[in-house]
């Protein structure tokens, strides 16, 4: 049985992993590699690393940093931040990353999917959508590195996933912001919605704060992974025993 | 021990180079055939589509290179799927390498996401040098839409709607659909077997 991943995220500004409370007031949590092995012996299942400043300030990941990590690494990890370009994104997976993600530059012009996935094939091909509820809808928001050049997109979550799904993603990670960083559970309702209309694999992304959360997600949203960061990062939940708790809950998970 | 990946012109070469480095190897990547089949072990990576790495495997020469080698081959994702005879991907037939008997289609997995990605769990149905210290039920490191069915070539097998070939091998040459690279220890006793093998 394929098993439900869990997937801690490093959110990186200059090098070095930081977090922040719905995206803002940036702590520093540790070193890249540091924090990529020590994630990876507690058995994530996959790592994701975000540039969280790069499509705000037009600069692209380092591919020295991604070159660094896949010599370590021996389980799969994306690459998200600044990707603009079929050209960045070959870069990436040529330093070995095994996917790439973009959210921004997609938005601004969606065609990029289409290249990309030509490109590389959907397999590596993740889009990450920061979604925000807006009473009874939620909508699309780009640029969330920082809340000073935060935009409104004026497009739907749902019309935004089958777009980008029509279009080769080949997996959609969804940040639910108004969860995020607080740890009140994931947004089963939006995940829900989003799951009946997404058929490739999709990732719960914000308000991980109790094992519970993750049973909950895996169980009521059917989501295929979820990602968290805080909670990781600050030793709240440690992995080894929410993969014991989950499995437990009767989920299938690698241990 | 040499080692050659096979650069096809479309992988990820780097991260199948790092997992054998953390096994001790250097391996050479190399499109030149003299190289290849001086090298006691091959490696046909892969990640993109089966019918542009054929056209880069022919606009390279290097099928009937590869078809002639008696030394130790595996292939990884793509890789794997290139040593069959006929591969159907995007709706279009393409001729593959023909090292290993059979087709490769579409995944059927029925109402479940696709691609299949994430850790599945590998069933062995043979015995064979690869899988020594491999057990049934461990978990490997699937990305794929396409997958080879289930035949005599079989070495263990994974389910997600529908079962398939999840490791297969013909004679000198095997083939993971999933990425040792990325598959944890599982992965790596994996490729330390692929440099141990003595045929």
């Amino acid at each position: 049985m394929l098993t439900r991943r869990i997937i801690p995220c490093l959110d990186v500004r200059d090098g070095r992993v930081v977090k922040g409370v719905q995206f803002r007031n940036h702590e520093d949590v540790g070193d890249i590699l540091d924090l990529a092995l020590r994630y990876r012996d507690e058995g994530a299942d996959e790592l994701v690393f975000y540039d969280i400043t790069a499509s705000v300030d037009d600069r692209t990941v380092s591919p020295d940093w991604v070159s660094r990590v896949s010599r370590a690494l021996d389980i799969p990890f994306c690459v998200a931040g600044g990707i603009k370009t079929v050209e960045a994104a070959g870069a990436r997976l040529a330093a070995g990353a095994d996917k790439i993600s973009i959210n921004s530059p997609a938005l601004i012009r969606p065609d990029l999917v289409n290249e990309l996935s030509e490109a590389y094939g959907v397999q590596c091909i993740v889009v990450g959508i920061d979604s925000f509820a807006d009473g009874e809808t939620y909508r699309v928001k780009s640029h969330t590195g920082d809340p000073d050049k935060m935009r409104e997109t004026g497009r739907l979550t749902v019309d935004w996933v089958k777009d980008v799904v029509s279009r080769g993603a080949g997996e959609i990670v969804l940040n639910c912001m108004n969860q995020d960083g607080v740890r009140k559970g994931y947004d089963i309702e939006q995940l829900k919605s989003v799951r009946a209309v997404c058929d490739v694999p999709l990732i719960a992304s914000g308000g991980a704060g109790a094992v519970q959360h993750f049973e909950d997600v895996f169980k009521q949203a059917h989501v295929d992974g979820a990602l968290a960061a805080s909670v990781f990062h600050k030793s709240v939940i440690a992995i080894p025993d929410l993969k014991a708790d989950l499995r437990g809950a009767g989920i299938e998970i690698r241990l | 021990m040499s080692l050659v990946i096979v650069d096809t012109g479309c992988a990820n070469l780097a991260s199948v180079r790092y997992a054998f480095e953390r096994l001790g190897v250097a391996p050479i990547i190399s499109d030149d055939a003299q190289v290849i089949e001086a090298a006691q072990r091959i490696v046909l990576p892969g990640v993109g589509s089966a019918p542009f790495a054929m056209k880069n495997i022919h606009a390279k020469n290097l099928k009937p290179v590869l078809q002639a080698l008696t030394q130790p081959v595996i292939g990884i994702c793509l890789g794997m799927q290139l040593l069959f005879e006929t591969l159907d991907e995007g709706g279009k037939k393409v001729a593959g390498l023909g090292l290993v008997k059979g087709s490769v289609s579409k995944l059927d997995t029925a109402d479940l996401p696709a691609p299949h990605m994430g850790w599945n769990s590998l069933e062995l149905v043979k015995e064979d040098p690869l899988l020594t210290g491999v057990q049934s039920g461990e978990f490997a490191y699937f990305v794929h839409s396409y997958a080879a069915d289930l035949s005599e070539a079989t070495l263990a097998q994974t389910e997600y709607g529908a079962p398939f070939s999840a490791i297969v091998r013909q004679n000198n040459v095997w083939g993971c659909q999933f990425h040792p690279e990325r598959s944890s220890k599982t992965g790596a006793k994996i490729l330390k077997n692929f440099l141990d093998i003595k045929l």
